[in-house]
């Protein structure tokens, strides 16, 4: 398992969230929206173009791909 | 609840208006909650030096009056925005007696992040355990009581939107008022790893430390990199110990993960405890019904179905509206006070009738159009739509350099440029703001469309309904490119953040809704009684003075000024001057128009019109009116918003330029075309 951004997920896969970049201020904002490392998440909709929708803790958080593409997660194994 | 520290003194009971604050993530209830709670009793303005709106309340429960304020919704109290800073500078400085958190029962995780912070600056807190509803339906059970015990603070459930639980909430703000509730909270501690340096900090800082802050939180916000903080105590330590902290900060940037981890791992020791049964993996209805809302190609058909349904129902209710007021009340009381001043010198009436009513009641006439589009907003914005249009519209957003949050104030736009300036408030990043503030006034307006609705017909004919719709898809052109050119010289092509919650749908609540209208609708009426009313009384004293003559006035002689740069667009003077009176009120262009042209009735003046002006001019009129300088109203707000005249009068010169340069252009070629 290698480290690949969030955006890599397609709808309906889970991960576990490494780290983020993105800025303080960017940072910041995702940490009180429940992104911390080894928060698992679900990718929620992702069409492979424009924002995407990640559940993570329970709320669904929309993301531009530009900040998506800042955000490494490890992809759960399928089973 | 009993005591447990035996050192912690009751709150005491103030004899004054005791003083209460409302917190709470978006998306809570909380404003549910404040409107259930004050009803028409509250007051609407801005916090001191800041663009962040201050909702402060009163209410009465068995006799006693209370003081209420909402703080702005915010998901953590870290200086991010504005509205973070404003919600914990009120509870360190004001300190409210109690502090009530609202949190979602159907979203407890979350919502307890704000509670860590605000135990964290030890505020008296009840906490408002909102939505037992929702929750329910989802299948999870919260226990109050066992939540309250966990954290240490009394938690009341709450369904606000039905009014349910708001009796026991009051009776338990009033005991701990008395000071028969004493508080004794389970506060997050720091990552074991990280506990130590954080006491390094504090014991660094903690002489320099200002009067109302906690120590521990202020190291706790260095800690995490707060950018307020960290100004305000570099200006305070002196040199050695800012540079030892510059430097232990430095060592320590991703501190902020450890403390965010920190509350979400006391969060998940609150949910043990709390939390019967968790959220199983079902598909609810809001990702049933987001499948097509947010679907990037339904989604935008979808939006694109909804504007039409909301545009083509505020024209179809209002149309009859308007009409009656019209003809019953502005027709009448002009009368009356015509027969009024009949004795009064020829100026009084004249200011009376041409200037107070002619410009303030053309514009009131606008109101039933603004109550139905702002309902019609309101209730996209209860049900949890307008996140869905958002993120549908980020894609053609980006072409600007914005995001889809700027979609939001822009639609509202449609219905009036003012509150869509006031609402670009939703944005988060400065640069993104000032650029949708800028271009902002590019969405044609009810005004505007009033103008060409008077206009088109008269030129052309059964092809007028084509010719607005080019106008309106014209303007949002030049909306778009406008978006794209500032951004790229005056931003340099920088780029803000998209992070937005999709919140879970939910039935509207009327109340809401209905402060809602009522409240804008309230702001816009005295918008009309104050700024609007002053501006039309000077383009009034200029049309008037100095022989009380139109056509020999100021503004005429400033229109005949003009007047080469009017034949440009292939404008006359009246035309010019007709431009000219529409910035108090986009429509005053019409009435200008029937003055100038001999008081006609308006029968008679679109006779006339037609028989003076080509259609190249009339198109070249159009555009200019679509395009030209926003109306004195929409400029103010954007002093007040940008805090600064330097924007103000760059957005002036920015839609002189742009409506200049599109009139010739159109008249050039229309001319060419063999419209002359």
């Amino acid at each position: 398992m290698t480290p690949e951004p969030i955006s890599n997920l397609r709808s309906g896969e889970q991960a576990t969230l490494l780290s983020f970049g993105g800025g303080r201020a960017v940072q910041n904002r995702l940490a009180s929206l429940g992104f911390t490392p080894g928060v698992g998440v679900n990718m929620t909709q992702n069409y492979g173009f424009g924002p995407l929708i990640v559940t993570v803790r329970g709320t669904r958080v929309a993301l531009g791909r530009m900040e998506a593409a800042k955000i490494l997660v490890l992809r759960s194994r399928v089973q | 609840m009993s005591d447990c520290h035996s050192d912690e003194a009751p709150i005491s009971f103030s004899a004054e208006t005791p003083l209460i604050a409302l917190a709470g993530q978006p998306n809570m209830g909380k404003s549910t909650l404040f409107n259930l709670l004050t009803g028409l009793n509250q007051h609407v303005g801005n916090w001191t030096g800041k663009t962040v709106e201050r909702r402060e309340g009163i209410f009465t429960h068995e006799g006693r009056e209370y003081r209420l304020v909402d703080l702005p919704g915010t998901y953590s109290l870290t200086a991010n925005s504005p509205e973070e800073v404003v919600a914990r500078e009120f509870i360190v400085r004001e300190r409210p007696q109690v502090v009530l958190a609202v949190v979602s029962a159907a979203n407890l995780e979350r919502s307890l992040y704000l509670v860590a912070e605000l135990l964290t600056l030890s505020a008296p807190l009840i906490v408002a355990l909102n939505m037992m509803d929702v929750a329910a339906q989802e299948g999870i059970q919260v226990q109050p009581e066992a939540l309250s015990a966990a954290l240490g603070v009394p938690v009341v459930p709450l369904i606000a939107s039905r009014a349910v639980g708001v009796r026991d909430l009051l009776a338990l703000t009033r005991q701990a008022l008395e000071g028969n509730l004493s508080f004794c909270p389970n506060r997050p501690a720091v990552r074991a790893d990280h506990r130590q340096i954080l006491n390094q900090i504090q014991t660094l800082i903690e002489n320099y430390i200002p009067q109302p802050y906690p120590p521990e939180w202020v190291a706790l916000k260095l800690f995490e990199g707060d950018s307020e903080i960290t100004r305000l105590m570099e200006g305070l330590l002196p040199e050695a110990e800012s540079q030892t902290l510059k430097d232990l900060l430095r060592q320590h940037d991703d501190a902020f993960l450890a403390v965010a981890s920190g509350r979400y791992e006391w969060i998940a020791e609150m949910l043990r405890a709390a939390v019967r049964q968790p959220k199983i993996g079902q598909i609810g209805l809001t990702e049933r019904l987001d499948r097509v809302a947010a679907h990037p190609l339904w989604g935008l058909a979808l939006l694109a179905a909804i504007l039409g349904l909301v545009f083509w129902l505020t024209f179809t209710l209002a149309a009859p509206v308007q009409a009656w007021m019209e003809q019953w009340l502005i027709a009448p009381f002009t009368a009356a006070v015509s027969a009024m001043l009949q004795p009064a010198p020829f100026w009084l009436r004249s200011l009376a009738l041409d200037g107070a009513i002619g410009g303030v009641g053309s514009v009131l006439t606008f109101l039933p159009v603004l109550v139905i589009f702002f309902a019609a907003f309101a209730l996209l914005e209860d049900v949890g739509y307008m996140a869905r249009a958002a993120y549908v519209m980020d894609n053609l957003m980006h072409l600007m350099g914005l995001h889809g949050k700027s979609f939001l104030p822009l639609f509202l736009g449609f219905g009036c440029n003012v509150p869509a300036i006031m609402g670009t408030r939703v944005i988060d990043s400065w640069p993104a703001r000032l650029l949708t503030i800028l271009i902002a006034p590019l969405v044609p307006c009810t005004a505007r469309m009033v103008v060409v609705a008077f206009i088109a017909p008269i030129f052309f004919g059964a092809n007028a309904v084509w010719v607005s719709w080019g106008l309106v898809l014209l303007s949002l052109l030049a909306l778009v490119l406008s978006g794209v050119l500032l951004n790229q010289f005056l931003f340099r092509g920088q780029r803000s953040a998209f992070i937005m919650e999709m919140p879970l749908y939910h039935l509207p609540n009327a109340r809401t809704i209905g402060l809602l209208v009522w409240q804008r609708s309230a702001a816009f009426l005295k918008k009309a009684g104050t700024a609007i009313l002053a501006m039309s009384l000077a383009v009034w004293a200029l049309s008037f003075l100095p022989n009380g003559d139109l056509n020999t006035s100021f503004l005429a002689q400033f229109g005949r000024l003009l007047e080469p740069v009017g034949r440009w667009m292939g404008f006359d003077w009246r035309l010019t001057v007709a431009l000219l009176t529409s910035l108090p009120a986009k429509e005053n262009a019409i009435a200008t128009l029937g003055v100038l042209f001999g008081n006609s009735p308006q029968a008679g003046l679109t006779q006339t019109l037609a028989a003076t002006f080509s259609t190249a001019t009339a198109l070249s009129f159009l555009v200019v009116t679509m395009l030209f300088i926003p109306c004195v109203s929409t400029l103010a707000v954007i002093r007040q918003e940008t805090n600064s005249w330097r924007w103000t009068a760059f957005s002036v010169s920015l839609f002189s330029g742009l409506s200049l340069a599109a009139g010739a252009c159109t008249y050039a070629l229309a001319t060419a075309l063999g419209a002359g």
